[in-house]
């Protein structure tokens, strides 16, 4: 078990065209953490997940992924699908994106894919029947239940994803990135939308990932709530720069974050403070 | 030198007579974001319309090239856009807001419609027209053995495409119609929200769609004097082709389209082989769409993730 | 609007004054091209002119829309006692199953008792109805299929339809693989039919070699075409690779229709060699199937071999098919449809997916293209042109994207009518090409518009479409 940071990111720039969206980011997100991004709207933290994740080739700069062995990847050229094959980073979509004419069930399959083309020989094995095979897709189905259980989705699972109600499609999100056994979620807004019992929900499940399956979370988040609540580290983003990092207690007093969710200079935090009565 | 020179010239008229095709692609893939199969046969129907017009009015003694001309664009145009809005009102306005595919499906049906009706109307048989416009000007003569002409039927291709881009251009920038249709292009759900008649705007689409299909079409026939029921599915994937390579949905992009394919196909029918010509148009149709996948001058599609 | 809310008078009225100006329009558009024709039968091109037919035309579409716009006006009346009607049938075929089916065999009796000569039509009718009543439609399509040849010995004729038909049944299911399931819309499936029939030409009569050696070569042509196509053509989405695909159709085409070395151009290749049974031919030799079988030698023993060979390749499309849905390959395309991005993000390589369903779709197109050259003899480029591109297609919209059942239905009916109708030549085309618009319009998402779920964990449910996507590929 090495001690690397699971995540590291080097001096990330972004630009497009003459928008410049991250501007020379540098944060580290420690092996077993949850470390939360937060920023007001705009402030380029999709871009930084879309960087991460392969959607987007970042301008400059590096972004590493250590594995427990001690395996370095570098991210910042590879493509979207080889990051999720590979380097196991999985992820889940700000805009929910499942697979709505498919079963909660085939969600959950289609994330198993590498591991099942395998056992199918490409195919080969899979089209005769062969027993190999279907080992393996009972293990797959394995797999998946145990994640619908863990959503509370069983009794939903052989409805198609489109017809399940927003909250129930947010938590098969995560349970279609889980399957595919990732050493790293990343988490775009996945408590938006939801209602309080809903979202305190999402923070035991979080928990549960991070204890249980020893993943390490990265999550883009509004909800304070959930970000306070759960996560070890926070790195706060403004207009594509980092301005504050630190634990939620730190975050939570920090004047420039105020000022940044304010809208307002630094200095006249206090002020505004005042003026409201806190 | 001189024989590219003649070449481009030759290029030039078939492709503003493509360019003229695409814009109704473009159109109405700009709005509603369909291909319109049908429009080839459009185009088609065309030539026979301005055919039919013109030995109409032979018959009845208007023998005038001029006004002959001028007569026989006024109803080719007003006849084929009554088709135009036809083929809207049965095939495609019933599937508005439907599935993909089912008016692809409905477009490529009433494409055989148009097709095998004109067929069974006119006879499978070719029909020649003599050619009206006659005469050509020299453009370039060094004395070698080849001169360079341009003939009258090239100009009037020329200038009638111009004028009607220019039209055509103002009535989408500069007035209430060409408001609509650009807010339809941009939101149809919003368009309609705001007030505008959709229906309307869409069905005024098609029309004009098809009145700049039936000059391409008349052009066609004063230019080549040759037509069947079969030509409209050519000319529409090369249109269409025009229209993709231009960036489908933009307006100069079809007419840039429409100029390149005719000029590509002109080239190559010159330098290398008459047969090849519709392989070397969709080779480069294909290589372009490789490197810019939305087209010359189509806009670039983001992905949102 | 009810016919109870405005009265008789005034849909009568309403009614009439859509039909006029139905009969308007009508006039403006037939005016020219029927009210006229350009006839140069004898010499330069002159005029002819129709009144009659111009004035019939436009009077039967007055009458059409007028009769449609009662029908329409009255038709929440109408559907009402339409439903009735399905219902009270519905209803009674339940309470009289059994008796239904004793009176459906004593009628097979009967007539079996009358005229002996029937018999296999009737086997295969009453087995049909009974297998479609025990196991459903599927598996009585199946034994109809299975027994046609036996019940339509006699007539060469309808063999010879059945095997097109088949023949089409599988482009459908060929091409569903790409359209259906994995949502890439392919218009030039015909270049895969058109390269294996000539590669199985080609290979069989320059090498001599026998069908069922060149039938794989064929389809392996085909699917390596079909990669071939497949790798320009990834990045490109929705309607740019509509058009490309269009254009490499054509280049097909134009290739087979200009290389006259390779394919003999527009004249097209002959004599090609026939399938035999196993190494034995189909011809009235000592060597021929017929005599090595104690036969009389029938021209017929070929049809319905090639009858049961094209059921045969149909029917291993469609296992092939129905096994890979379930594989993760199958998932992939189409988890691909839904949503290309979700797929990019659980590490699945999008290139590789859109390839082998390209790949495999073009290697069933392909195997259907050598059963064509083989069953024709001849071949020429006028046999892969657009149209045909564009029937298949159809099909698999028609019978609902990604429905194997509803694909054999739609090529059935499509290909059926339009052979049966052949004799009225371009009627038939104009009729067709409505037929093609209504049932888009009746059925947007085909005849069979549910999803069947590969996997399920307690139960199986089918999936309704209005959640299923086309893709944008």
């Amino acid at each position: 078990m090495t001690n690397a940071p699971i995540l590291s990111l080097q001096n990330l720039t972004m630009r497009f065209g003459g928008l410049l969206a991250v501007d020379d980011l540098s944060f580290d997100a420690k092996r077993g953490d949850i470390t939360a991004l937060i920023g007001p709207n705009g402030a380029g933290k999709t871009t930084v997940f879309n960087c991460i994740t392969g959607f987007y080739e970042p301008t400059s700069g590096g972004i590493h992924v250590t594995h427990d062995d001690g395996k370095k990847f570098s991210l910042e050229k590879l493509p979207d699908f080889k990051i999720a094959q590979r380097v196991h980073v999985a992820r889940t979509f700000q805009n929910i994106r499942l697979f709505a004419g498919m079963t909660a069930l085939e969600n959950l399959l289609v994330a198993q894919h590498n591991t099942l083309m395998q056992a199918s020989g490409y195919t080969l094995f899979g089209l005769f029947g062969l027993p190999g095979y279907r080992k393996a897709e009972r293990e797959a189905i394995e797999l998946a239940r145990d994640w619908l259980e863990r959503t509370q989705l069983t009794d939903r699972a052989d409805d198609p994803a489109g017809s399940l109600p927003y909250g129930a499609q947010r938590r098969l999100e995560i349970a279609r990135a889980m399957c595919t056994r990732p050493v790293l979620l990343c988490l775009d807004e996945p408590a938006a939308g939801l209602n309080p019992r809903e979202s305190d929900e999402l923070n035991v499940l979080l928990r549960s990932i991070k204890n249980e399956t020893r993943t390490s979370i990265l999550l883009i988040e509004h909800d304070m709530n959930v970000v306070m609540e759960i996560s070890d580290h926070v790195v706060v983003l403004d207009h594509g720069k980092k301005i504050s990092e630190g634990t939620p207690d730190f975050i939570r007093n920090d004047q420039k974050v105020i000022a940044a969710y304010l809208g307002v200079e630094e200095d006249a935090v206090e002020e505004i403070e005042a003026e409201v009565g806190l | 030198m001189e024989y590219f020179l003649q070449q481009s010239i030759n290029g030039f008229a078939l492709g503003s007579i493509y360019g003229l095709v695409a814009i109704g692609y473009t159109m109405v893939y700009g709005i509603i974001g369909m291909i319109n199969f049908a429009h080839g046969d459009i185009f088609m129907v065309g030539t026979f319309i301005a055919l039919i017009a013109f030995l109409i009015l032979v018959a009845i003694g208007i023998t005038a090239i001029p006004l002959a001309l001028f007569l026989m664009l006024l109803i080719a145009m007003l006849l084929t856009s009554l088709y135009g809005w036809a083929v809207e009102r049965i095939a495609y306005r019933p599937l508005r807001g439907s599935f993909r595919l089912a008016p692809l499906i409905s477009a490529i049906g009433m494409s055989i419609v148009l097709q095998n009706y004109v067929q069974l109307a006119q006879g499978a048989r070719v029909k020649t027209l003599q050619p009206l416009i006659t005469g050509t000007h020299t453009v370039l003569d060094l004395g070698n053995r080849f001169v360079v002409q341009i003939s009258n039927i090239q100009i009037l291709i020329v200038l009638t495409t111009l004028a009607l881009m220019t039209g055509f251009t103002w009535i989408i920038s500069s007035t209430s119609l060409g408001r609509d249709m650009r807010a339809c292009e941009q939101d149809l759900k919003m368009a309609a929200l705001l007030g505008v008649d959709t229906n309307r705007t869409i069905s005024l689409t098609f029309l004009i769609g098809a009145a700049l299909a039936s000059v391409a079409g008349m052009m066609y026939l004063l230019y080549y004097g040759v037509i069947d029921f079969h030509i409209g599915f050519v000319a529409g994937v090369k249109a269409f082709t025009a229209a993709v390579l231009g960036g489908i949905g933009s307006l100069p992009g079809a007419m840039l389209g429409g100029l390149l394919i005719g000029l590509i196909e002109t080239y190559w029918s010159a330098y290398f082989s008459v047969q090849y010509k519709d392989v070397a148009a969709f080779s480069i149709l294909i290589v372009v769409l490789i490197f810019m996948p939305t087209g010359i001058l189509g806009r670039p599609e983001v992905e949102k993730v | 609007m009810s016919a109870t809310r405005t009265g008789n008078a005034s849909v009568l009225s309403h009614a009439l004054k859509d039909a006029l100006i139905a009969a308007i329009v009508a006039f403006g558009l037939f005016m020219l091209l029927l009210g006229f024709l350009t006839d140069d039968s004898r010499g330069p091109l002159r005029l002819l002119s129709r009144p009659v037919l111009l004035a019939t035309t436009v009077g039967i579409v007055f009458v059409g829309r007028f009769l449609i716009s009662l029908l329409y006006y009255n038709a929440a009346a109408l559907r009402y006692y339409l439903g009735e009607l399905w219902t009270a049938i519905c209803n009674f075929a339940r309470e009289f199953k059994i008796a239904l089916l004793v009176v459906l065999l004593l009628i097979g009796g009967g007539w079996i008792f009358f005229s002996p000569k029937d018999w296999p039509l009737i086997l295969i009718t009453v087995a049909t109805i009974l297998i479609g009543v025990r196991f459903g439609f599927s598996a009585a399509l199946l034994v109809f299929a299975a027994l046609f040849p036996v019940a339509f010995y006699n007539n060469p004729y309808f063999l010879g339809i059945a095997i097109i038909i088949l023949t089409y049944v599988m482009l459908g299911w060929g091409l569903n693989i790409v359209v259906g399931l994995a949502g890439l819309l392919d218009l030039g499936y015909v270049a895969f039919y058109a390269v294996g029939a000539y590669s199985y030409a080609i290979i069989a009569q320059a090498y001599g070699w026998s069908f069922w050696v060149c039938l794989p070569l064929a389809g392996l042509f085909a699917a390596f075409f079909g990669i071939l196509l497949g790798f320009p053509v990834l990045r490109l989405r929705g309607d740019y690779l509509a058009i490309v695909t269009l254009a490499f159709g054509e280049i097909v085409r134009i290739v087979l229709l200009n290389w006259v070395s390779f394919t003999n151009g527009p004249n097209g290749i002959g004599s090609i060699p026939r399938a035999s049974f196993f190494g034995i031919p189909f011809n009235a030799t000592d060597e021929g199937f017929a005599a090595k079988f104690g036969l009389e030698f029938d021209p017929t023993h070929r049809t319905v071999f090639l009858f049961y060979v094209i059921l045969a390749l149909a029917l291993i499309t469609n296992w092939v098919t129905i096994r890979l849905r379930k594989l993760p390959v199958g998932r992939a395309w189409e988890a691909l449809r839904e949503d290309e991005i979700a797929v990019r993000s659980l590490g699945i390589n999008p290139t590789n997916t859109k390839l082998t369903a390209f790949a495999i779709g073009a290697m069933f197109g392909g195997f259907a293209g050598a059963f064509f050259a083989t069953r024709q003899g001849f071949i020429s480029p006028d046999s892969f042109t657009f149209p045909e591109s564009a029937l298949i297609l159809a099909i698999v919209v028609l019978g609902g994207m990604g429905s194997q059942i509803g694909v054999a239905i739609a090529a059935t009916v499509m290909t059926a009518s339009f052979e049966l109708f052949r004799e009225f030549e371009q009627f038939r085309l104009v009729i067709f090409g409505f037929a093609m618009v209504g049932i888009m319009v009746w059925r947007p998402r085909g005849l069979v518009s549910t999803r069947e779920p590969t996997a399920y964990l307690k139960e199986r449910k089918t999936i309704s479409v209005e959640h299923v996507a086309e893709g944008r590929g």
